[in-house]
């Protein structure tokens, strides 16, 4: 195995004296007919001239997202997933039951506190299929932000040891929350069918609606799991926080409740919307503004690129400072 | 195809030290930054007052080039930036300046079991890991047969990782890694882990990859024997700078001598590791026949090796000891005074002098190294290698022109002979 020796000595432009003086001796060469203008770049050994596979250099600013290398990386990405699939619920006597139990048991609570206490109104709904309906949207939320959060922090010590795109940790754990919302609108449906609320074509809305519901909270998760490297006061006020938009959107109220000039203001939130949507499609009563809903896809689109883009600036930091 | 692999240019990182008074562990909290704001700004505009923090460059205009299907060693002390060049190549980290460029794809074992989940099963942890190193899939489904009976955990398949002994881990994860068919694999001080047999294997492998298969590997370890053996180059870092580049076994040599003194080293405050302030370590010497001070022995005679050294309160399980090392970081012998079995309970604070006797006739002659080191198995290391002595055996015996003998050692071992008495001197049947 006898290899070249090719180190370099570390004065600073060793590398680039040697393809300078490479550069001069090719046009003396025979073949070279005409001696053109001084080459754009300097004519360099083979290795040069094919192109890096990559080129590690410090990068400022903001980075672009980098799809094509995220799509390499599927397949970690379906494996992550499964993995926290597989976990998640491991060691539990009830396993997946929780993922039901969670929503429901807050449904009840809130149906006797909102429904029966303060007699919230409910769009003429029956109360309890009302607040499961806003609950299964916002269990997603909560799950997603939760889960994603602080992720990147439980995942230290992959950050530390290994390169693969990072925005694949918060995503993963987006994506498997989405399991727990398939999951949970089985149970609305069989309430659904409980209560005789009819199935009607508008059902067709809910993928439509979980797009954006999964942009939405990834884009809000990325922020949070980006900021929480730096700062690990956000895995703290991350409870809080979900806690406070959760009041701030119409989960246990309609938006009916909001005084008509706030509105607009109010649909700022995409959660709104998406709630909104979400009763919408499955009661069929409540409105679907499409001011409303323009607003909620545009919010939530921004959310997610918001998320992305500031992910992929903090992200260059995280090996330093997890 | 001899090109370039890597190719390094003026790599340096810096890592800022804060002395904002953080004392807690470094982390940054929202309440630190935004109480530190205001100042920062004055900072800012005035430029004035004492920087706030020192930089670090872990990394120091680091250049050198790799080439294709070669086997690339670095080496250093501890905080020499060897780890933070590889996390550079490995784009786990960025430089401050300069830039790296790569010719393939990379593969990375910075730490073995990365992305192990002890809940999961082996099986998964194989899917799981495998993934994380960048394998798709169907790659890791086409040499999953092979990972796992290279690992020799067939029968495991199907338990939990947690469920595994330290030793079928490390052999599953290497494993994984060990088929990832990188063109370039950075290796960093995994080989430590694991038993001999299997650091054998793992060597093999590597050895493998990197002649048979053609691929570039870069290695990091502190097993100079490992580097002497698998890198035909070696880079010798020294607080972020390349210190010598070259022929691994000129640079092994170069680095084990570099701080060795002759005959004795003294401390005359004494010296210890980091946050150890139950030993010191005074001096270390070497004596030979006559009892005199010199790093000059002959290969006949005995010398002895003394090791001066304090305890400030009792210590339990203490070891005072050291290796002798060939010139290439091939460890010859490993030796403690606790071997002793009235060395081995407990040792009164005081100062003390241990004195370890080697026979004559043991070495052959030839340059080798003595590093001592002091601490409590399991426990505690009190004193690191690093203090060491050079010592030079000089062939002195009668062999006259006899060719001189292969091995490290040229022990003089005894020989019978019995003489039978047969009746047919003819060997053949």
């Amino acid at each position: 195995m006898q290899i070249a020796l090719a180190f370099q000595s570390s004065k600073p432009l060793a590398l680039r004296e040697r393809y300078l003086k490479i550069a001069p001796l090719s046009t003396e060469s025979p073949i070279v007919t005409t001696v053109a203008e001084v080459p754009a770049t300097p004519i360099r050994t083979q290795a040069r001239q094919q192109k890096p596979t990559f080129r590690i250099r410090p990068t400022k600013g903001w980075a672009a997202l980098n799809i094509g290398e995220l799509w390499k990386y599927r397949d970690l990405l379906w494996i992550l997933v499964e993995r926290d699939i597989k976990l998640i619920y491991k060691q539990t006597a009830l396993g997946i039951i929780w993922v039901v139990l969670q929503p429901l048991i807050a449904a009840v609570i809130f149906a006797v506190i909102f429904g029966r206490v303060a007699k919230l109104p409910s769009d003429g709904a029956p109360y309890l299929l009302f607040v499961f309906c806003g609950l299964t949207v916002w269990t997603y939320f909560s799950q997603a932000l939760q889960r994603a959060g602080n992720s990147l922090v439980r995942s230290s010590h992959l950050i530390s040891k290994v390169y693969f795109p990072r925005l694949l940790i918060p995503l993963a754990n987006t994506l498997g929350a989405l399991v727990d919302f398939v999951v949970v609108l089985m149970v609305l449906f069989v309430l659904m069918a409980i209560y005789g609320v009819p199935f009607t074509f508008r059902l067709a809305a809910i993928p439509g609606f979980l797009i954006l519901m999964a942009f939405t909270a990834t884009g809000v998760a990325l922020l949070f799991s980006a900021l929480s490297v730096k700062y690990r006061d956000c895995t703290y006020a991350l409870p809080y926080f979900v806690q406070v938009w959760m009041y701030a959107s119409p989960v246990v109220y309609p938006i009916s409740m909001v005084p008509a000039k706030w509105q607009p203001l109010f649909a700022l939130n995409p959660a709104v919307g998406l709630i909104e949507g979400f009763r919408w499609a499955v009661l069929g009563r409540g409105a679907l503004e499409g001011s409303i809903l323009s607003l909620t896809i545009i919010v939530s689109l921004l959310a997610l690129f918001i998320g992305a883009f500031f992910f992929r600036r903090a992200e260059r930091g995280f090996a330093d400072i997890i | 195809m001899s090109d370039v692999a890597i190719s390094v240019e003026n790599l340096s990182k810096a890592f800022k030290i804060a002395h904002e008074g953080n004392a807690r562990g470094g982390y940054r909290t929202l309440r630190d930054d935004l109480i530190g704001l205001p100042r920062r700004l004055l900072m800012r505009l005035g430029r004035s007052g004492p920087p706030r923090s020192e930089t670090f460059w872990a990394l120091n205009d680091v250049s050198f080039e790799v080439k294709r299907g070669e086997v690339a060693g670095v080496i250093g002390r501890n905080g020499a930036g060897k780890s933070t060049l590889l996390k550079i190549l490995n784009r786990i980290t960025e430089p401050t300046s300069g830039t790296a460029e790569i010719y393939g794809r990379i593969g990375a074992l910075l730490e073995v079991g990365t992305g192990f989940h002890p809940e999961l099963t082996g099986r998964e942890n194989v899917f799981m890991n495998g993934a994380i190193l960048g394998m798709s899939r169907a790659e890791i489904r086409r040499k999953f047969d092979e990972i796992v009976s290279f690992a020799e955990v067939e029968k495991f398949l199907d338990t939990p990782v947690k469920r595994y002994s330290s030793g079928m881990y490390v052999r599953l994860a290497f494993a994984i890694a060990a088929h990832l068919d990188p063109e370039i694999l950075l290796i960093d001080e995994v080989l430590v882990v694991g038993d001999t047999e299997f650091q054998k294997k793992c060597l093999g492998k590597m050895e493998d990859v990197a002649t048979k298969e053609g691929r570039t590997v870069i290695f990091v370890s502190h097993n100079l024997g490992a580097i002497a053996q698998l890198c035909s180059n070696t880079i010798w870092l020294d607080a972020g700078v390349i210190r010598v580049a070259g022929k691994s076994s000129s640079v092994v040599t170069q680095y084990l001598t570099a701080d060795a003194r002759r005959g004795e080293i003294a401390w005359p405050h004494g010296t210890a590791n980091r946050h150890v302030d139950e030993f010191k370590l005074f001096a270390i010497r070497i004596r030979n026949a006559e009892g005199r001070v010199t790093s000059v022995l002959e290969n006949t005679k005995p010398f002895s090796v003394e090791i001066d050294y304090a305890i400030a309160k009792p210590l339990w399980n203490l070891r005072v000891g050291f290796s002798l090392m060939t010139s290439t970081g091939f460890c010859v012998f490993e030796t403690y005074d606790a071997d002793h079995p009235e060395f081995r309970s407990s040792r009164a604070p005081g100062r003390y002098t241990a004195r370890c006797q080697i026979p004559g006739q043991l070495l052959s002659p030839g340059t080798y190294i003595i590093s001592v080191n002091a601490g409590m198995p399991n426990n505690k290391n009190l004193c690191a290698p690093g203090n060491v002595l050079v010592l030079d055996v000089e062939e002195t015996s009668v062999r006259g022109s006899m060719p001189a003998r292969g091995g490290i050692i040229q022990p003089n071992l005894s020989w019978k002979q019995e003489t039978h008495h047969v009746r047919e001197t003819s060997l053949a049947h």
